[in-house]
């Protein structure tokens, strides 16, 4: 299997200039791809290798270099081999090139990434429809720099007598009583 | 009947982006909300649609209204605090989330799972799968004015759930698949019981298949409706049962062999016809297979062994960086989870890709076209959607 | 505002132009009233004892509390020979089961429902969500307390509570409405500035008139 994975990326790399693969497991690896070759390198997967399948499209927050990590895991059902593609976009303002023509499903997570990171898809079906959200005026909920906590404290009524312990010094006093 | 049909004279005009030309201020369309507070929708969610007459001509899939921000929950929480949460992000089907985001936890921190809890695993994935077919077919027949089957089906679910409660003390949110293992092993005589509520729920199969799979109502309503074309599985998505009435034997079971499943004896239930009576009959036999599945797993199961393996000091638990994904074959297609992690004590990002993502969003948008307004209900639950799962 | 929320003229299919204001058109501008009791005691407990022996729920699953409403309705635990049964739509309801957390989204949806129900009705909160916020105290979506936005005659505990919890609970809400204490519907006419100032400030797009019954 993991010559299968190998080959492709070997096949991948005479043709685009991609990053080195790193192998997660036998049928998963994780691929660096820079925003402008997206495009190509998922018609080559899907169309040449087989990667017809995609599973889900998120991104993570790497808030402290500047950056988002978009993921695209592409599968190929056949050969039974997952692969991942990662795509750094800088954080503000944060855009990237929409892929639903290649596959339609993907507007759906394009619309939940524009509403949840702010990521601007250009192109994209209803992008800018409220998807999960209604109203939603403050920071992108899923980013790093968005406090959940403090803003569910703000907005919404508490009810007096809840009290929250933080598990680890809780337990210290729990079985360590008196020290500290 | 709601035929997509390729002659689009009659119908109103694509616009350059993609939406129909409806120009709602002719009194020829009616905007009509189906949801959430609807007895026809499956669950919180709600379709938009545009009607001519009774005919559907647009529908735009509506959800958020169960959204509680799960990955955004976890990434303040733990590695052991976002286990007792996880399983309520699907409200039907929770093991599911509990196998999941413990694989994915498991292979990132480098955990070996003892035998036996792999075995109690996969039993308990495959009850909480019968559990979620028999709300299925329960909806099914409901959309189409049979409630009795309903009322059988929930009554097999509860015989399960006593099983589950029998297991791990709870009816819906079991909390027992925990990274590293499984909170206990089987109870005295748990595979007598079990025998038992299978022999009752394969009866109660008999009589919804006499009753509604022979029912020339339900056979009229379902049979050439809410066709899903081959050529769509790819461009859309679709996994699960809803590929496998169109031919396509994807299964995660057989292609990406987790838990115990290379060593139990099946084949992926498929269909032909891939419309919604051939989907309900797949999932028909799919509960059946499910309950051959927990019969091999009981009779096979190792007798003794742990069932938890020795997990660090859960408290100041710190994984070191890296990425993977889970996947998993639940009731409604491939389950997976998405884990990044960082080297501290909180994931980094966690990414639930549940199957009626695609389903109700993309493919339920272009299938409702042409159907009529009677039948969206049957349409909509025929693929088998959750809500919880969409929004998290 | 939506733009189907806003004066408009439509041109009906016989070719007849007209003007729509939806607000105003489509919705009644009259606000709750408090229901007075009947004229004599006795009369008052009659209703009571009526009112108490038919509840209808409206069936809105607005959470995941919903999952265990359904074996209510089967044979083996059976809310029906309690006279509880289950309504499609909400002028034939009269209780309304707020069935777990409440995302902000659906707290509109479900202020209509519940100003489109006919008094008497009542409100229960089913789950720990519903009274201070549970497992989602920290979620940016979900409400925290439900009585502050509808008024809440009782709370059933649990995560989630079990069908004879609710079967319980049921029975509880039924002594409640005989001994004429389960006023929540009142309550809620008398303080409906409050009720509608908390309501607002947590749903942002405010698109709908202040009660619409």
């Amino acid at each position: 299997m993991q010559t299968n994975l190998l080959d492709i990326h070997a096949r991948l790399q005479a043709l685009l200039p991609v990053g080195e693969l790193q192998t997660q497991r036998a049928d998963l690896a994780f691929l660096d791809v820079p925003p402008s070759l997206l495009r190509a390198t998922l018609l080559q997967l899907r169309d040449r290798e087989g990667f017809t399948h995609l599973v889900l499209l998120t991104a993570v927050d790497w808030i402290e270099q500047e950056q988002f990590q978009l993921t695209y895991l592409v599968c190929n059902r056949s050969a039974r081999l997952d692969l991942g593609l990662r795509v750094r976009i800088p954080r503000e303002p944060a855009s990237m090139e929409s892929i639903h023509e290649l596959w339609p499903t993907a507007a759906t997570y394009q619309r939940e990434l524009r509403e949840m990171f702010g990521i601007d898809f250009p192109g994209s079906p209803r992008l800018d429809e409220d998807f999960i959200l209604e109203g939603w005026t403050a920071t992108p909920p899923y980013r790093r720099d968005f406090d959940t906590l403090k803003y569910a404290e703000e907005t919404y009524a508490e009810r007096p007598g809840r009290v929250t312990y933080d598990p680890a010094a809780h337990m210290q006093q729990q079985l360590y009583p008196g020290e500290r | 009947m709601g035929l997509f049909t390729p002659d689009r004279s009659q119908y109103p005009a694509e616009k350059v982006d993609g939406s129909l030309d409806i120009d709602l201020s002719s009194g020829k369309y009616l905007k009509l909300w189906q949801g959430p507070q609807h007895p026809g929708i499956t669950g919180n969610m709600s379709v938009e649609l545009t009607v001519c007459g009774d005919e559907v001509v647009e529908g735009k899939t509506h959800v958020g209204y169960l959204h509680r921000g799960f990955e955004k929950l976890m990434e303040r929480r733990s590695f052991i605090q976002c286990f007792p949460i996880v399983c309520r992000i699907c409200v039907p089907e929770p093991d599911f989330n509990e196998y999941c985001y413990a694989a994915v936890v498991e292979e990132l921190a480098g955990l070996e799972v003892p035998e036996l809890a792999h075995w109690i695993r996969n039993l308990i994935l495959e009850m909480g799968r019968i559990n979620s077919y028999m709300m299925y077919l329960g909806g099914q027949a409901g959309a189409l004015g049979m409630g009795v089957i309903g009322q059988w089906t929930t009554y097999a679910r509860d015989l399960m759930l006593d099983r589950f409660e029998e297991l791990t003390g709870a009816r819906i949110y079991h909390m027992f698949i925990l990274p590293g293992g499984v909170r206990d092993r089987l109870p005295e005589g748990f595979a007598g019981r079990m025998e038992e509520t299978l022999r009752e729920l394969e009866d109660i199969m008999v009589d919804v298949e006499q009753t509604m799979f022979r029912n020339a109502v339900f056979k009229r309503r379902t049979v050439g409706m809410g066709v899903i074309d081959p050529d769509w599985l790819e461009p859309y998505g679709i996994t699960g049962p809803n590929a496998r009435a169109a031919g396509v034997p994807r299964d995660v079971r057989k292609d990406f062999p987790y838990l115990v499943y290379p060593q139990l004896d099946f084949e992926p239930v498929t269909g032909q016809d891939s419309d919604i009576y051939t989907r309900a009959d797949v999932r028909r036999r799919d509960v059946l297979l499910s309950v051959d599945l927990i019969r091999q797993i009981l009779a096979r199961m190792p007798r003794g062994g742990e069932v938890m393996t020795r997990l660090p000091n859960v408290l100041h638990w710190k994984i070191d960086p890296g990425e993977t994904y889970i996947r998993g074959e639940c009731s409604r297609g491939e389950y997976g989870y998405y884990l990044v992690t960082d080297g501290s004590g909180y994931p980094r990002r966690v990414n639930v890709r549940g199957p009626s993502y695609t389903h109700a969003m993309a493919l339920l948008e272009r299938m409702i076209v042409n159907v009529n307004i009677a039948d969206v209900a049957a349409l909509m639950v025929s693929l088998h959607t959750y809500p919880p799962e969409i929004e998290r | 505002m939506k733009e189907e929320l806003q004066k408009r003229v439509v041109k009906g299919p016989d070719g007849v132009e007209f003007e729509v204001e939806p607000l105003r058109d489509y919705y009644c501008e009259a606000l709750p009233q408090v229901e007075r009791p009947a004229y004599a005691q006795i009369i008052e407990d009659l209703f009571n004892w009526a009112r108490s022996e038919s509840i209808w729920i409206l069936g809105f699953g607005t959470g995941c509390g919903a999952i265990e409403m359904r074996p209510l309705m089967t044979p083996r635990f059976d809310a029906y020979r309690y006279g509880i049964q289950w309504r499609p739509t909400p002028r034939q309801a009269n209780l309304f089961v707020i069935s777990g957390y409440l995302s902000v989204k659906t707290l509109k949806r479900v202020i209509r429902s519940y100003e489109q129900m006919q008094n008497p009705k009542y409100v229960v909160g089913l789950g720990s969500c519903t009274i201070n916020g549970g497992m989602y105290f920290d979620s940016y979506n979900t409400i925290k307390r439900l009585d502050q936005y509808l008024p809440v005659d009782l709370y059933i505990t649990g995560c989630m509570p079990r069908p004879e919890a609710l079967l319980a609970g049921f029975l509880d809400l039924k002594k409640l409405i005989r001994a004429g204490k389960a006023d929540g519907a009142n309550h809620y006419a008398e303080n409906f500035a409050w009720y509608k100032a908390n309501q607002k400030q947590v749903i942002q797009d405010w698109d709908m008139p202040d009660y619409n019954w």
